[in-house]
């Protein structure tokens, strides 16, 4: 190693020490804890080294309950969010005189506190003895059932979940893909006016393809996220979700460490590297279809 | 196809709302461009060029006044509608597409009995790269070719519809200096094989006298003079048009004509008859001096600046209205610096204007000529 590099490695030490504490250590620390059988967090003593921790998650119906609901929550969310908030950043776009207006409004629920937000839903869904709640007021005004959408059918709960993570990462999409087409060169545009191209033209052949990075970033982003759901199914479900039917992977492992039905940091450990694996194969697979992509080409 | 502007006036809200009011970018502007020729608009940047090119374009629409294409008026149509090809200073191509799909753009927009089928277009697309000298281009995107050749692909782009008007805003500025010279050659080229009425729009005067037709200076949105290159140079109309044209730039001296004489200083230099006593500018062009020791302009020599061909001699004048006297003279002639000499005018370059109004004042030369 000559001067110079050793130099460098010396500036990076901080950032090496870190990381190693914090993020490197405590994974290969997972890693060890999801191969230990019948480990034993007060006595520090385990029974022996196999894979017996990842069947048992594997065969646990909250496990795979849990796993069901993230991956409805993601493969809903995701796409629905970031068409929504392409729509609104089109609409944003093109009226020049609201738009800052309009842009700070839908930027105020990023700033919100999750559990502030997660109230209001309660208000607008939840139903009470003494009230059915602001949604069940409009549905039933347009003649429809009313439904308990917090404690009712499991497909109910299900739409409230969709709707507030949509809801909750639209400010963050609309942020990036209104700059995204903000930073697009107006003169294409013009070139393209003058040829007679038309607006349906411009957008799929000009507008898309020049953002489309932003959009997968979005996508890719978006996932990894929601694959990560936890607060915000306690902020409208309460603690007890599994109670609820509506438990996420990452609040799988958290009851694992510390629920009513904790203790056990080896199923905890294999759950979080479950969940690792997945998201790692989609956003391996993201990147592939990424860089595939005929739009991009 | 003939271009025909009709007293088109553009004006803008202005930006700052405290002002108010209307920004005036071009006026009253006519002027007609001649089937098939090359046409360069030319002016300092702000003067209203761009927005005149836009109003042919069709890309702003004049608040008064007319643009006709040959007998139609366009003054109302859209930019799609008008049949005219743009090539902007930044090419505008589409980063994401090849050179091929660039040059194609034009003509997939074509729809109902205009379309063209796949094999016809690709045909056009490489008579198009084959007239610009593209043709080993076309599977590049934009970001892998040079400056120069994206300038190719856009006026490419821009032909391959045939359009009936050729526009080009700034066309080489974004081109370094040699292969600014060269494009533009190439671009007189394109434009004599095509023969399609083209407009440009520069503020290097070199480039506009170089190639054009005729070139059209404007000055806060009005026209000041339309011509041959040469006519122009050789005959401007007001203080602003010598000045703008000519590298070295014409020297401005602060004078008076009296008794039919022009004075710069104490020093009587030219007889000007004809010409009412008033104070005057006096522009003399670089080459105007003849080195002279009985000549009547004297100037203290500054340096000499040897370009080979010829000889550039700076020096300095009491009532000059400017930095230096930058005089151009054949190269065997030689000065030391920190002299005095004297220099007799030639009649030709010297140009006379009124000091109020800086419009031009003529004067008979001895050969009867009107200057």
């Amino acid at each position: 190693m000559n001067r110079s590099n050793s130099k460098a490695f010396l500036y990076l030490l901080p950032a090496f020490i870190f990381l190693g504490i914090f993020m490197v250590y405590p994974l290969f620390d997972v890693m060890i804890y999801s191969v230990e059988e019948g480990y034993n967090s007060a006595s520090q003593t385990f029974r022996g080294v196999g894979l017996y921790n990842y069947s048992y998650v594997l065969r646990d119906p909250y496990f795979l309950q849990a796993l069901k609901n993230t991956f409805i929550l993601v493969i809903i969310t995701v796409p629905v969010s970031t068409l929504i908030a392409l729509l609104i950043s089109l609409g944003l776009m093109s009226i020049p005189k609201f738009k800052d207006l309009f842009q700070t409004i839908f930027f105020l629920p990023y700033v919100t506190n999750t559990l502030a937000v997660g109230l209001v839903f309660m208000i607008l869904f939840k139903k009470t003895p003494y009230s059915e709640g602001f949604v069940n007021l409009i549905l039933s005004f347009f003649g429809g059932p009313s439904i308990d959408f917090i404690e009712g059918p499991y497909w109910a709960k299900m739409t409230v979940m969709c709707f507030y993570t949509i809801w909750i990462v639209l400010p963050f999409k609309i942020l990036i893909l209104t700059s995204a087409l903000a930073s697009v060169d107006p003169m294409l545009y013009k070139a393209a006016k003058i040829d007679g191209t038309s607006d349906w033209r411009i957008f799929h052949k000009i507008t898309l393809p020049m953002i489309s990075p932003m959009i997968f970033y979005l996508i890719i982003t978006g996932f990894i996220g929601a694959f990560k759901a936890y607060s915000d199914e306690v902020a409208i479900f309460g603690t007890n979700l599994n109670a609820a039917g509506m438990n996420t992977i990452v609040g799988y492992v958290y009851d694992m460490l510390y629920g009513n039905s904790g203790g056990y940091p080896s199923y905890a450990a294999a759950a979080a590297l479950i969940l690792f694996a997945i998201v790692l194969t989609i956003t391996v697979i993201n990147l592939i279809v990424s860089r595939k992509n005929p739009v991009t080409q | 196809m003939k271009i025909v502007l009709d007293n088109l006036t553009k004006r803008f809200p202005n930006r700052d709302k405290k002002i108010g009011g209307e920004i005036t970018a071009v006026s009253h502007f006519d002027l007609e461009v001649p089937d098939g020729k090359l046409v360069g608009l030319l002016g300092p940047s702000g003067c209203g060029k761009s927005t005149a090119l836009n109003m042919i374009c069709g890309l702003e629409i004049p608040t008064e006044g007319k643009v006709f294409f040959g007998d139609d008026d366009v003054t109302n149509l859209p930019p799609e509608n008008r049949g005219v090809g743009m090539v902007f200073q930044s090419y505008a191509l589409y980063p994401h597409l090849t050179v091929r799909e660039n040059i194609r753009f034009p003509l997939e927009n074509l729809r109902g009995a205009a379309k063209l089928s796949k094999q016809v277009m690709n045909e056009k697309v490489e008579e198009a790269a084959k007239l610009v000298q593209i043709s080993h281009l076309l599977e590049r995107r934009p970001g892998e070719i040079s400056g120069g050749q994206q300038q190719r692909v856009a006026i490419a782009r821009a032909l391959v519809k045939l359009p009936r008007v050729l526009l080009l805003d700034e066309p080489l500025s974004n081109l370094d200096a040699r292969l600014r010279l060269a494009t533009r050659e190439e671009i007189r080229r394109i434009q004599t094989e095509t023969g399609i009425t083209t407009v440009f729009v520069t503020h290097d005067q070199e480039e506009a006298m170089s190639i054009s037709d005729l070139i059209v200076l404007m000055k806060d949105g009005v026209k000041q003079q339309v011509g041959k290159s040469q006519e122009v140079y050789e005959d401007p109309a007001n203080l602003f048009v010598a000045k703008f044209l000519g590298t070295p730039a014409i020297n401005v001296f602060k004078g008076e004509v009296i008794d039919g004489n022009l004075w710069i200083g104490e020093e009587n230099v030219l007889p000007v008859p004809g010409v009412k006593d008033c104070k005057v500018y006096a522009g003399i062009r670089p080459e105007g001096f003849i080195p002279d020791e009985n000549g009547p302009f004297s100037a203290d020599v500054i340096r000499i600046e040897v370009l080979g061909r010829d000889t550039s001699v700076v020096a300095s004048n009491p009532c000059l209205d400017g930095e230096t006297v930058r005089a151009i003279v054949s190269s065997d002639y030689n000065v030391p610096a920190g002299k005095s000499v004297h220099f007799s005018l030639k009649p030709k370059c010297v140009h006379l204007f009124d000091q109020e109004s800086e419009e031009r004042i003529r004067y008979e030369r001895k050969d009867g000529k009107k200057l």
